[in-house]
């Protein structure tokens, strides 16, 4: 694999709330984690690990306890425009058009520059004809679509993306995950992909850290070197598979 | 006797057979029958008492059209919508952006809200008094009274609207870099648009009853004034009665009209049940 800048680097980085009892809880402690430029990075663990907590102050929303992150050099304190979190929950806008939530993050453009990226960008999640609908008129696949086009229109060096596809239905989750990797392929920006799901980890990641049940620590990180497809039958998916699950310290065996 | 019992078995064998239409006619076909069956009751209950002060339906039905012709009521129903429409737009045009910035900022909640909270029990009624004090007995007085009746409802419904903007739309917003007035138009303002609708509805229903009351009470027009003005003027509940229904009719048809507002495509996820 060619060499790659560091992008997303966390140092030492601890998160815990005060709690009435007056203990902090803790949730993340000691984090170090380098995201490269380019890379589809899963963090695995059970809910509650502070994966979330995590992205969250790699998106500028919360603030570290203590330690801290930076992307290419320059500490995180604030969202900005060009890192894009995929919220779990519905984030696109239900009183607006799939248009115009897709073209919320390009609104200062000149119209026709915007009316060229929008229109790629909906082409590209498969949504050409539905520009004029309301969200309340889209399936949950369909309102995730817009979230990643709305995401994709700034052109974001880093997509944030928690849980995404945790509300849809089996079938659609698989086809969202696919339609993720193609994306990923034909843009390639960094993605920091969050699950408690192993499936969802193995069929994406170029790697995958795990994280230990609160407080949340690297536990592990596994590589895996597979070629997109990947055959979910092959004996490697397999092995892979069972190397998480005893990171994650549960049988795989039910 | 045998008008209203002949209404009254018609309208039963009508809404049994009304089980059998589709449903879009039933919704018409259903309260028609039901409407019937209680002026029925109510022309029975008058025949059976023999009462000699209390209308029967055909004697409101005549004294309507006895304040039509003489062109009586036309006056009176303008005065009253005249008083709620612009104190209802005056509540609206203060109450909304009021509660937009009282919902957002926390500074300004905690200044502000008591005091709105510490009004906002006081019946428009209890204000009649200072109204008359302040503005006569006439219109201003009128549209001060209902302005008081619709504000309180817009200006808490707003400010819980935005209380209640969910926290990914607010992170969505933040992520994408809006802020400032781009913010209240992008966001907030859409975002509490239907909540806001909603208390707009509840405040024109409170308008619409608060103006029968002061119109009774404090001024020389209107419809409260026609109830008030039959009654003193040699015991006319014939037309009491008549604009009661007139009263309830004019209600019916303001409440569908401000629920055409949630028929929007930018508000109608807001009316979806979850």
């Amino acid at each position: 694999m060619t060499e790659r800048r560091p992008k997303v680097v966390f140092e030492g980085l601890s998160k815990s709330f005060p709690q009435k009892s007056g203990v902090r809880l803790s949730v993340l402690e000691d984090v170090d984690l380098t995201v490269e430029e380019g890379e589809l990075i899963c963090l695995l663990g059970p809910s509650g690990c502070g994966k979330s907590t995590l992205l969250n102050i790699a998106g500028g929303f919360e603030a570290p306890t203590s330690g801290s992150v930076s992307i290419d050099g320059v500490k995180v304190d604030a969202p900005h425009p060009r890192r894009v979190f995929v919220f779990q929950e519905f984030g696109i806008f239900p009183w607006a058009s799939v248009w115009d939530n897709v073209v919320l993050g390009i609104r200062a453009l000149p119209g026709e520059q915007q009316t060229e990226i929008a229109q790629g960008v909906i082409d590209l999640v498969g949504l050409t004809g539905f520009e004029r609908t309301y969200p309340m008129a889209l399936s949950g696949g369909m309102k995730q679509r817009v979230e990643v086009a709305r995401a994709l229109a700034v052109s974001p060096d880093v997509i944030y993306m928690d849980e995404p596809f945790g509300a849809l239905d089996s079938l659609t989750r698989l086809t969202m995950r696919s339609e993720l990797i193609r994306i990923w392929e034909e843009r390639r920006p960094t993605i920091l992909f969050v699950t408690h799901d192993v499936d969802e980890a193995v069929q994406l990641a170029e790697r995958v850290v795990v994280f230990s049940a609160r407080p949340g620590r690297i536990a592990g990180e596994v590589p895996i070197d597979l070629p997109h497809p990947r055959d979910l039958g092959s004996p490697e998916y397999g092995s892979v598979k069972n190397r998480l699950y005893e990171l994650l310290g549960v049988s795989h065996l039910i | 006797m045998i008008g209203p019992l002949l209404v009254l078995a018609t309208a039963a064998v009508g809404l049994h057979l009304s089980q059998r239409l589709r449903s879009g006619a039933q919704t018409w076909v259903s309260p028609i029958c039901v409407a019937a069956v209680l002026f029925a009751l109510w022309d029975l209950a008058c025949e059976v008492s023999e009462t000699r002060i209390f209308p029967t339906p055909l004697d409101s039905w005549h004294a309507f059209w006895e304040i039509v012709e003489s062109e009586r009521l036309w006056g009176d129903v303008v005065a009253s919508l005249f008083r709620v429409t612009w104190g209802f737009l005056l509540a609206a045009g203060i109450g909304i952006p009021l509660g937009l910035v009282v919902g957002w900022s926390t500074r300004a909640f905690w200044s502000l809200n008591p005091i709105i909270q510490g009004l906002r029990p006081i019946s428009p009624i209890a204000w009649i008094p200072i109204a008359i004090l302040w503005f006569g007995i006439g219109d201003g007085a009128g549209i001060f009274l209902i302005f008081l009746a619709s504000f309180f409802p817009v200006t808490v419904g707003t400010t819980s609207a935005v209380q209640n903007i969910s926290l990914v739309h607010q992170r969505s917003a933040m992520n994408f870099g809006v802020s400032g007035i781009d913010l209240f138009r992008r966001v907030v303002l859409p975002a509490a648009l239907p909540q806001i609708i909603t208390s707009l509805r509840i405040a024109l229903g409170v308008a619409w009853l608060v103006i029968v009351a002061a119109e009774m009470v404090g001024m020389d027009s209107g419809l409260g004034y026609l109830i008030n003005d039959a009654r003193n003027a040699g015991s006319r509940y014939d037309l009491v009665v008549a604009t009661m229904i007139v009263i309830g009719v004019i209600g019916i048809v303001l409440d569908l009209l401000i629920r055409r507002l949630e028929h929007f495509d930018e508000v109608r996820w807001g009316y979806v049940k979850r």
